[in-house]
């Protein structure tokens, strides 16, 4: 039994990271807020780079509690359409070059997020990656958690619930 | 007294670098309750295909209407930070429609103040989020 040649990797990753731009650029208040994604394989992680336009209290100085849970909101649906775009971006039926701002994969929808801060933000850059608990036909839940200098010292986590979009018929 | 209280809250939210950043409007304030609206921006969409805003930009929305809420409880003596938020998205805001906002502190001990939210369109009698959430209360602002 012989296996079939493998892609060649620049061609994986070009399709992956297309992909991904796609899913992570054309959102108008991700790019407000200045949120990019870093991909190692599959897994990504919510970068939040720090600019004094998210300050909540100048006087500590703390990142707004909003900009928090938007970060960790943002973080949750992109790594959840990410997860559903997975398979079809592996199998080549996702073709990138054809995927516009205008065209994109229908977002999840949010029902219902909850954010529990551990400790203020502080003014540097913050990082997220989200868990998808249960992804289902209808509906999915994600945890998503962030933190700054220290992986182990988390300044937020969060749960969301989402009704799922609908597949093209 | 009251009135210096509600005067140094409005101040505390006028000086909050993101609520400026989305060109949040502080509206009326009260003892323990207030009210902001967000006027629609397109750079605060979350899905480019219909123009609807991020649940992002509603989620801040809430969390400094509810912050303000707590900064002007007379109980309050200081500022005050989020401890947790729970936010329920009961529709998309209409595209192009400021979102109202209305928090109230309903109950405060020494340490810790509890609110309830509500966010609206033009289309008041049906929510487009409700939030509930725990804040701390400081010492000094």
């Amino acid at each position: 039994m012989s296996r079939a040649t493998p892609e060649p990797v620049q061609v994986v990753k070009h399709r992956r990271d297309e992909a991904l731009k796609a899913l992570a650029t054309g959102v108008p208040y991700v790019q407000f807020l200045g949120i990019t994604f870093d991909r190692r394989g599959d897994e990504l992680t919510a970068v939040l780079p720090y600019d004094p336009k998210l300050i909540g209290n100048p006087m500590l100085p703390a990142l707004h509690g909003g900009v928090t849970a938007a970060f960790l909101e943002t973080a949750a649906i992109i790594g959840l359409s990410w997860s559903i775009m997975w398979a079809d971006i592996e199998s080549g039926e996702l073709v990138p070059d054809k995927l516009t701002h205008d065209n994109l994969p229908r977002l999840p929808k949010t029902v219902s997020f909850t954010v529990d801060y551990l400790r203020s933000g502080l003014p540097r850059d913050a990082y997220a990656r989200a868990q998808i608990v249960r992804s289902g036909r209808r509906y999915a839940t994600v945890d998503v958690e962030a933190w700054q200098d220290n992986r182990l010292r988390p300044f937020a986590q969060g749960k969301a619930h989402f009704v799922m979009p609908r597949k093209p018929t | 007294m009251v009135v210096d209280k509600i005067r140094i809250a409005r101040q505390f939210i006028d000086a909050i670098p993101h609520a400026q950043a989305l060109g949040m409007q502080l509206g009326d304030m009260g003892e323990g309750w207030a009210e902001i609206s967000l006027p629609y921006d397109a750079r605060f969409v979350g899905e480019p295909s219909t123009g609807v805003i991020h649940g992002g930009a509603v989620s801040a929305l809430l969390d400094t209407c509810s912050g303000a809420a707590v900064v002007s409880h007379p109980k309050n003596p200081g500022g005050t930070a989020t401890i947790d938020l729970r936010i329920d998205y009961m529709r998309a805001a209409t595209p192009g429609e400021t979102i109202h906002a209305r928090a109230e502190c309903y109950h405060i001990t020494r340490s810790v103040a509890f609110v309830r939210a509500t966010a609206w369109d033009a289309d008041a009698d049906h929510p487009v989020a409700t939030a509930t959430g725990t804040f701390t209360v400081e010492k000094q602002l």
